[in-house]
């Protein structure tokens, strides 16, 4: 048996034979170019066309960039350096970064304060954004307004200490009372929190006096560059969030008062254009206020991007809120909680999930429109550029590097948003995306 | 915080409503600084330079009037406006004047209820366009299209130029200046047409300013100047006599250079004297030191070195004097007598 086939098989291959390389043609680069590029007659012209496209843009965006002249004082002495050939003016960035980024009246030698209160809001933001950080860092975050006020406000320290004493005393009234009811906790807190701070104002003065701790102070009125545009987006996103979440229960609250009033809020604010509000913050507003006075700018522009912006996310969350079956508020109600309970731990926490998307592309949009704040003689990022920087005899006629370098900026704070959002929303993901 | 802040302002407007109803003077004397309205950026009239410090022509008439109340003319708050917020500025009583290249209109001045207290530059809207079209006159330009900025009233005024001299255009309408500039340089356009300082100015910022002419032709009045708040002729005086003092200055030949010389003692013109306090009491009688006029000329200079300085034929904006000359110049400044 074993012989059988001995003399029919002369050789028997031991090993595999090694794999021969596919055809040039099936491999690599080429055939990616292949099937991605040139799959077809119409799609192969599409490809020339789109890379006569980019090649006809590089021809001329490329050498402007690359020419850019990074060292003159004006406009002229730049085209002398170019001497006709093509070229950016990038000097104009280096020249007046300073003003770009902190407005032209914020006094140099204290750059360092807004420039550290950045960094101290990556920190601030940081335990907010991504809950794998250690809880503790929260304390921080909760002291972070007050820190930020004084560095970018300067003046006395201890306005912002009193400030947060007063919310310490409001959050020790409301811990008192909340056990009677949540509502009388809630309206005991504010009024512990005002009192303290009415009292606060007779001491300050004085303490400021006998213990003088502070920064010199920067009037608001000197504040612009990108550092106005951050400090707008900052507040009142996050203070148009909390506002927002209140206004979206309140319109599908089941008192007719408090449901009436959110309604009207939320529809009146989203019928205005954002402009409006901020004219009526500016010009409006010093008609109604006696002469002379001044009521914080800054104040009155935050207090209506804020309100502006609290009316769209209440809407955003109120289709959060419309989306969760109806189901989880009976089974929040079998479960004995109360309103409040039911709310913080059963419904808010899947709304806002649901929300997310619709939150960020707010407040991306919000970011991008404290730009308007320009129009109202406000010296932003914008307002320098379209003011002061183009108006002086230097740099009059700088359109392209200007603008560019403020949208590059708003880009990486955007972008940045947007893809932090959708790292959030792959991190919540529970198993219902489809 | 911020309602503290809210209520805090609150008890200081209460305060101060009583005391501001008038006497703009006492007010700035008592505050130290004087709230000026300017433009936010306006090539040659008013712009922060690269240390943020302002400089322009509109800002020199708000130094003016700061060193003649508070002999200093860095003791300026500058209140950026835009055409938009400017008067509302003014008239609620957040800054004293304003001097931002505004026309003296009459529906402003009577229906707004603002003072202009005289004309510190009288502008007017021209034509440019290219040398290569070879065209000397506006009245040449049949058929021409044009570059204007839509709902303004270089509009007006240019259709009511070509209808009176029967001539046609084709317009092409465009929104900021910015865009003018791209849009003529790009031929889009034979004739650009704004006012005639702007046109200068945009000029200057071209790759070959020479190779555009502006037009001998003015068709419009556009008499800037400052203005104040109905119902306080005394510091409206204040603010009209430090700006005539700058012109009456340079037509009596004091400069920055000579004033210190001349005010030494009393010379042999008495209205110099008078202008620089050595004789008389015209200080006194606006409720001013009587060195007032010598400190504005001394800081900021008589109204022809604040024109060279910021507008001049030796600054890249290059504007002729033309009719702002004096009057003894074919000009129009003319400085009622100091007496």
């Amino acid at each position: 048996m074993s012989d059988t086939h001995a003399q029919s098989v002369g050789f028997v291959q031991k090993t595999q034979i090694p794999p021969s390389p596919p055809p040039a043609a099936e491999t690599g680069a080429f055939k990616w170019m292949r099937e991605n590029l040139f799959s077809s007659t119409a799609n192969a012209i599409m490809t020339i066309l789109g890379i006569l496209a980019i090649y006809w843009f590089a021809s001329f965006s490329l050498p402007w960039l690359l020419n850019g002249v990074w060292d003159a004082e004006n406009l002229s002495q730049c085209r002398e350096i170019l001497d006709g050939t093509s070229g950016a003016c990038f000097a104009v960035i280096a020249e007046r970064w300073n003003q770009l980024i902190f407005g032209f009246q914020y006094p140099s030698e204290e750059y360092w304060r807004p420039f550290l209160a950045f960094l101290l809001l990556l920190v601030a933001a940081a335990p907010v954004l991504f809950s794998k950080l250690p809880r503790k860092m929260l304390i921080f975050t909760g002291l972070y307004p007050f820190i930020a006020f004084f560095l970018i406000w300067g003046g006395s320290i201890w306005v912002p200490v009193f400030a947060l004493l007063g919310f310490v005393a409001g959050y020790f009234a409301f811990k008192k009372l909340e056990k009677q009811s949540f509502a009388m906790g809630f309206f005991g807190g504010v009024i512990a929190a005002f009192a303290f701070w009415w009292v606060s104002g007779f001491i300050t003065p004085d303490l400021s006096r006998i213990i003088p701790i502070d920064l010199p102070a920067v009037p608001s009125r000197d504040m612009g560059g990108f550092m106005l545009n951050l400090i707008l987006g900052t507040v009142c996103i996050s203070l148009s969030l909390p506002i927002g979440i209140l206004l979206a229960l309140g319109r599908r609250s089941q008192m007719p008062l408090i449901k009436w009033i959110c309604v009207i809020f939320i529809e009146f604010i989203r019928g205005v254009p954002l402009i409006t509000l901020l004219f009526v913050a500016n010009v409006v507003l010093a008609y109604f206020l006696p002469p002379g006075t001044t009521f914080d700018l800054i104040l009155r522009v935050i207090i209506m991007i804020t309100m502006f912006a609290s009316a769209y996310i209440a809407e955003v969350i109120r289709g959060g809120l419309a989306a969760l079956p109806k189901g989880q508020y009976e089974a929040a109600d079998s479960l004995g909680l109360d309103y409040a309970q039911a709310m913080r731990l059963i419904i808010l926490p899947q709304a806002l999930k649901i929300s997310i998307p619709g939150i960020v592309n707010v407040a991306v949009g919000l970011f991008k429109d404290t730009t308007l704040v320009s129009v109202i003689s406000m010296f932003d990022m914008v307002g320098m550029i379209r003011g002061p920087i183009l108006a002086s005899t230097d740099w009059n006629g700088v359109y392209w590097e200007l603008f560019l370098f403020a949208a590059l900026l708003f880009f990486v704070v955007c972008y940045g948003i947007s893809q932090y959002s959708q790292w959030l929303e792959r991190q919540l993901n529970t198993g219902h995306s489809r | 915080m911020n309602k503290s802040v809210f209520f805090g302002a609150l008890t200081v407007a209460g305060l101060a409503a009583g005391a501001s109803a008038a006497a703009t003077l006492d007010d700035v004397k008592a505050r130290g600084t004087l709230n000026c309205g300017v433009s936010t950026g306006l090539v040659g009239f008013a712009a922060p330079d690269a240390d943020g410090e302002w400089e322009g022509f509109d800002v020199a008439v708000c130094r003016a009037v700061a060193t003649a109340v508070l002999g200093d003319p860095n003791a300026v708050e500058f209140v950026p406006t835009t055409g938009k917020t400017r008067f509302t500025a003014l008239a609620s009583g957040e800054i004293d004047m304003l001097a931002r290249n505004t026309t003296w209109t009459f529906s402003r001045d009577v229906d707004l209820k603002f003072t202009f207290v005289g004309v510190n530059y009288y502008d007017g809207q021209g034509f440019m366009i290219p040398k290569a079209l070879g065209v000397s006159s506006a009245k040449e330009l049949d058929g021409a299209t044009v570059c204007i900025q839509t709902g303004t009233t270089t509009e007006l005024n240019l259709a009511d130029y070509f209808r009176v001299n029967n001539i046609s255009y084709e317009p092409v309408p465009i929104e900021t200046n910015a865009e003018a500039q791209q849009q003529y340089l790009a031929g889009a356009c034979d004739v650009y047409t704004t006012d005639a300082s702007g046109l200068a100015a945009t000029r200057a910022t071209f790759e070959a300013p020479g190779d555009h002419v502006i037009l001998p032709e003015i068709i419009s009045k556009e008499p800037l100047g400052p203005l104040v708040r109905h119902g306080d002729s005394e510091w409206g005086d204040v603010v009209r006599w430090s700006l005539n003092a700058m012109v009456a200055a340079e037509e009596l030949g004091v400069t920055s250079a000579n004033v210190g010389e001349m005010s030494m003692e009393a010379g042999d013109n008495p209205e110099i004297n008078r202008l620089l306090g050595t004789e008389g009491n015209l200080g006194e009688m606006l409720g001013l030191d009587a060195g007032w006029a010598k400190m504005i000329i001394e800081n900021i200079g008589n109204y022809g070195e604040v024109f060279e300085a910021n507008i001049g034929e030796s600054t890249p904006i290059g504007l002729a004097r033309g009719l702002n000359a004096q009057w003894t110049e074919g000009g129009l400044l003319y400085a009622p007598p100091f007496r």
